[in-house]
């Protein structure tokens, strides 16, 4: 059999801030969990990052070895992932675990380790967090082990949080908290966040700034409240029209043909124009640049163009 | 006027965690007594499905939703308490008594990557519930039937002799749909049947859900924990907590004015898109395990407005002058 | 017409065996061992056409030609791999040996995979108290040593009947013991895949259809646990071919006028140490790459078999 090589990411940069919440939006498939992933070069075997530089300030991650990056990874970046047991140990204690982070970072007695991860549960809004230092993790609910995941990561004070879909296994009221919580944490210690979501509702809530990820591309990236009032890629704006607020209740919802292609059969050109009702003869052959729209950054030719009229007619204008 | 087409009155479900026998045995005070350990799914619930209407079912997990799902189904008999179809009482039926209304009640399921025999093609799943209700059709006839199902779904009839894993989870669930619109029933439960799919495929099965019934003139009882699904699609909205219903209502209604101070929370923790709604109402701890038969209102442990008497006995359902309908004893001495 | 008609029935898709085929074919170890099996199985249908002598003919045994060398230390090109006590021709004796081995190991294992499925299915899918009782026979079963119960019972069978009849009977009375004490293996493994397949909602879709029990059993899940049994499947022919070799070591497998590997091995043991080593060495080389190859075959099979490798 010949071995084929898919790419899930494809010519993706971004930067972020220092303290600056962004948020990737996508649907399944979209690679928003392996870029998550490749920032802390934490991609499984047989994915490979085969080209491309991710920097932390001005130190370069992908050359790094696995002792430089295990530095970086929880005491640096942090993640937080869907599914909190993926971090905790089922055998050990809440309390364990997080003494253990502390002292295998930092070198104090355990008693004073004991009091910052109570102090850490305390903050994270845990009930009676003495008393939850020694239960084990299958004691605690959803929203609960959440809240542990969110101490362990304050632990060591990381500048960045990398939060793939904290939200998506809980229950409405409970989500409302945990993104309240991830809030006000990154806003009082000055943590920048990376949220991966497919929910725009939740995305809304807690990032300045949002990029949205189609088929393995970047297709737009601006602010989160102008994304949403005003998208102007045609995926973006399928996207938010396809949900149900959007629509007068009982009408049919705004839906966008087809579905996302999967790695192996990713179309010629621009990736969303099988699906995409502007889609020309260019689309299907060139892949669009990145454009700034007046709104947001956008890869579209048919923002493209538009804005080159734009700028013709005002040339004849003047 | 609405004519009912599903009655539910007073029914219980409870789950034995303790299934062996031996293991049903404890020594207490002295004395070996069997004694069986169990989980209250289902505490109650009066509800009723009319025609051509869709009824939501909201609530988060483990308030029984889905059990409520299954012991209609009759995949799961209930504890107590009866369900009828239109004047029909049949939670006690037997398999081939149950026949009939295999053909009139039918489900789609919440996972489209299990909902489908991994190991039987689109054809095979179709033509089974198909030649087997309706032994007496020709291969031929049966043949067009298929063809003439899935292309209703959106699905090429070119494709039925592929496996499930060959298609998308969103045509998946349009397969699932065809299966459960293939014996042509009349009403159709439908288990979280968007939750494992993605915005833009979620918006084409709605539709396709809101097609049928509007071709068919089907009966919906949709089970959902995402309320814009429901503010978009539901005729009345009735939602759950631990096992018992607390309000039913409209959907505008619902959605304009909650009364029960549960739904209040729920709808106040919807992620909405605009960005300057209010905070979301914090309920005390956490939802319970309903271990022990739940005395006086299922709410009283997180709710804000709780007295003595909401501890003591439990609330019925009172009409409220707008339509709706509460379980809250707060509501009906004018404290809330 | 679009639909020929179709065999609702055929459990397996296309694209497994497919998966499995590219996946021997990339694994070279896996591609030997499986040339190995197919070659015996080969070699075992083929006997009467590929074995030099015919066993059947009364000048087969010829007690003049006793305990010859193989042919590279005789230099005698009349017995490829020398002769045995009797005279008969090795390489004959053991292609025939080979086939009645492998007729018994495999009969064997389906007597074992068709109890195994539907005692496995049975207590899988109803639960509860057949479950329990089922279950408890297994228990029952596996604590006997299988080979204790086919001593015992083939014992007593000879004392009973005599040898003669014995003699007669033998290969069904192997495959009868053998296939009987080893089905709590299947019926274990399939049961816990159907307890896991149960939970999967395309079983209660069929339900909600009024699909019978029957069927759901053997149409919608017993198609999809297929990959454990066929894993089992192979090292159960392996272990049941051992089984009947060990048995006819102890004299209570297939009489010396119709040898199995086993039987053979044990008659060559009395002249091991007399010089004519062959008659035990050869069959049990033969035997052991037999059983080797099944059991590479088996290892490999379970490695390629998981679901989660081939499903999506």
């Amino acid at each position: 059999m010949k071995k084929r090589e898919l790419a899930a990411l494809i010519d993706v940069s971004f930067t972020l801030n220092r303290g600056e919440r962004i948020a990737i939006v996508g649907e399944s498939g979209a690679g928003k969990s392996i870029l998550g992933f490749s920032i802390v070069n934490l991609i499984s075997k047989p994915g490979y990052i085969e080209s491309g530089s991710i920097k932390l300030e001005n130190k370069e991650l992908t050359t790094m070895n696995l002792r430089q990056l295990q530095e970086i990874r929880g005491k640096r970046i942090a993640m937080i992932f869907q599914d909190p047991m993926m971090t905790l140990n089922p055998v050990l204690t809440i309390g364990n675990q997080l003494v253990e982070t502390i002292r295998s970072h930092t070198n104090i007695s355990y008693k004073d380790a004991r009091n910052i991860a109570i102090e850490k549960l305390h903050n994270v809004q845990i009930s009676s967090p003495e008393k939850r230092f020694d239960q084990y993790p299958h004691e605690l609910s959803g929203g609960m082990r959440q809240r542990v995941i969110i101490a362990a990561v304050l632990l060591l004070n990381p500048d960045i949080i990398i939060a793939d879909e904290p939200t998506t296994a809980l229950d409405v009221t409970i989500q409302a908290e945990i993104l309240q919580l991830l809030l006000s944490i990154c806003r009082d210690n000055g943590v920048a966040l990376i949220l991966i979501s497919h929910d725009l509702g939740v995305v809304s809530k807690v990032a300045e700034r949002t990029l949205v990820m189609y088929a393995g591309h970047i297709v737009e990236e601006g602010p989160t409240l102008e994304i949403i009032n005003d998208p102007q890629h045609p995926y973006t704006q399928g996207l938010l029209n396809a949900l149900p607020q959007m629509t007068i209740p009982g009408q049919r919802l705004n839906q966008i043909q087809g579905s996302m292609p999967s790695l192996a059969e990713r179309p010629t050109g621009c990736a969303f124009h099988p699906r995409c009702p502007y889609a020309t003869q260019k689309c299907k052959q060139e892949q669009p640049q990145f454009i700034y729209s007046g709104v947001s950054s956008v890869a579209c030719f048919m923002i493209e163009d538009m804005l080159n009229e734009f700028a013709d007619t005002d040339k004849e204008v003047l | 006027m609405a004519t009912p087409l599903i009655q539910i009155s007073g029914l219980e479900k409870a789950f034995s965690t303790n299934e062996s026998w031996l293991g049903q045995w404890r020594l207490r005070q002295g004395k070996l007594a069997r004694h069986k350990d169990s989980v209250h799914a289902l505490n109650g619930v009066n509800l009723t499905i009319n025609q051509g209407e869709t009824l939501c079912v909201v609530g988060e997990t483990g308030c029984g939703k889905s059990t409520l799902a299954r012991v209609i189904m009759g995949l799961t008999p209930p504890s107590a308490g009866e369900i009828h179809y239109l004047d029909q009482r049949i939670d006690q039926l037997n398999n081939r008594q149950r026949m009939f209304f295999r053909r009139r009640m039918q489900m789609v399921f919440q996972n489209p990557y299990a909902s489908l025999n991994p190991r039987m093609t689109v054809y095979q799943t179709l033509s089974e519930p198909i030649s087997f209700h309706n032994p007496q059709l020709s291969q031929s006839s049966v043949d067009e039937k298929i063809d003439e199902l899935l292309e209703s779904v959106g699905i090429s009839a070119s494709s039925s002799d592929r496996y499930p894993h060959e298609f998308s989870g969103g045509q998946r669930q349009r397969i699932s749909l065809a299966r459960a619109l293939s014996v042509e029933p009349d009403f159709i439960v439908a288990d979280e049947p968007l939750s494992a799919l993605d915005v833009s495929v979620q918006a084409q099965v709605l539709n396709l859900m809101m097609d049928k019934q509007e071709e068919r003139n089907l009966s919906y009882l949709f089970i959902t924990h995402d309320l814009a699904v429901v503010e978009h699609f539901a005729t009345r909205v009735a939602v759950m907590y631990l096992g018992r219903i607390c309000e039913l209502s409209p959907t505008s209604t619902l959605f304009s004015s909650p009364k029960h101070p549960y739904t209040q929370a729920l709808l106040s923790a919807i992620p909405r898109l605009d960005s300057n709604t209010a905070q979301p109402i914090r309920l005390i701890g956490e939802v319970p395990t309903p271990t022990e038969k739940p005395i006086g209102c299922v709410f009283q442990a997180r709710c804000p407005y709780a007295n003595q008497r909401c501890y003591e006995s439990s609330p019925s359902m009172t009409l409220q002058s707008d339509g709706s309908s509460v379980a809250c004893h707060a509501i009906e001495e004018g404290r809330l | 017409m679009k639909h020929p008609k179709k065999d609702l029935t055929h459990p397996i898709a296309g694209s497994r065996w497919n998966h499995i085929w590219s996946g021997v074919v990339g694994d070279k170890l896996a591609m030997m061992a499986l040339i190995i099996f197919v070659f015996y199985c080969l070699v075992a249908l083929l006997a009467p056409l590929v074995a030099p002598y015919d066993v059947s003919d009364p000048a087969f045994m010829d007690l003049l030609n006793s305990e010859l060398p193989p042919s590279w230390i005789s230099g005698n090109s009349q017995f490829l791999l020398g002769t045995d006590a009797q005279g008969r021709d090795l390489l004959s004796v053991i292609l025939y040996g080979t086939r009645l081995s492998l007729t018994i190991g495999i009969c064997a294992v389906l007597i074992q995979v068709t109890l195994g499925i539907c005692i496995g299915l049975v207590a899988g899918y109803l639960g509860g108290r057949i479950d329990n009782f089922l279950m408890r026979c297994a228990d029952i079963q596996l604590s006997f040593s299988n080979m204790m119960v086919a001593i015992v019972f083939l014992a007593i069978f000879q004392s009973l009947f005599g040898m003669a009849r014995y003699q007669q009977l033998a290969m069904v009375i192997l495959i009868l013991v053998i296939g009987l004490t080893e089905w709590p293996l299947f019926a274990r493994t399939i049961r816990a895949s159907v307890l896991a397949e149960k939970q999967q909602e395309y079983v209660d879709a069929a339900r909600v259809m009024g699909i019978s029990s029957k069927r759901i059993m053997f149409r919608h899940i017993l198609p999809n646990t297929l990959s454990p049994i066929l894993v089992i499947f192979t090292v159960q022919i392996a272990n049941a071919i051992v089984a009947e070799a060990a048995l006819s070591f102890l004299g209570l497998g297939m009489p010396a006028t119709e040898p199995s590997l086993g039987s053979l091995i044990s008659e060559g043991f009395a002249y091991m140490f007399a010089g004519s080593w062959w008659i035990c060495v050869i069959p049990s080389i033969t035997l052991i790459i037999l059983i080797l190859a099944m059991n590479l075959l088996g290892d490999w099979l379970r490695d390629h078999l998981n679901p989660r490798a081939y499903k999506d």
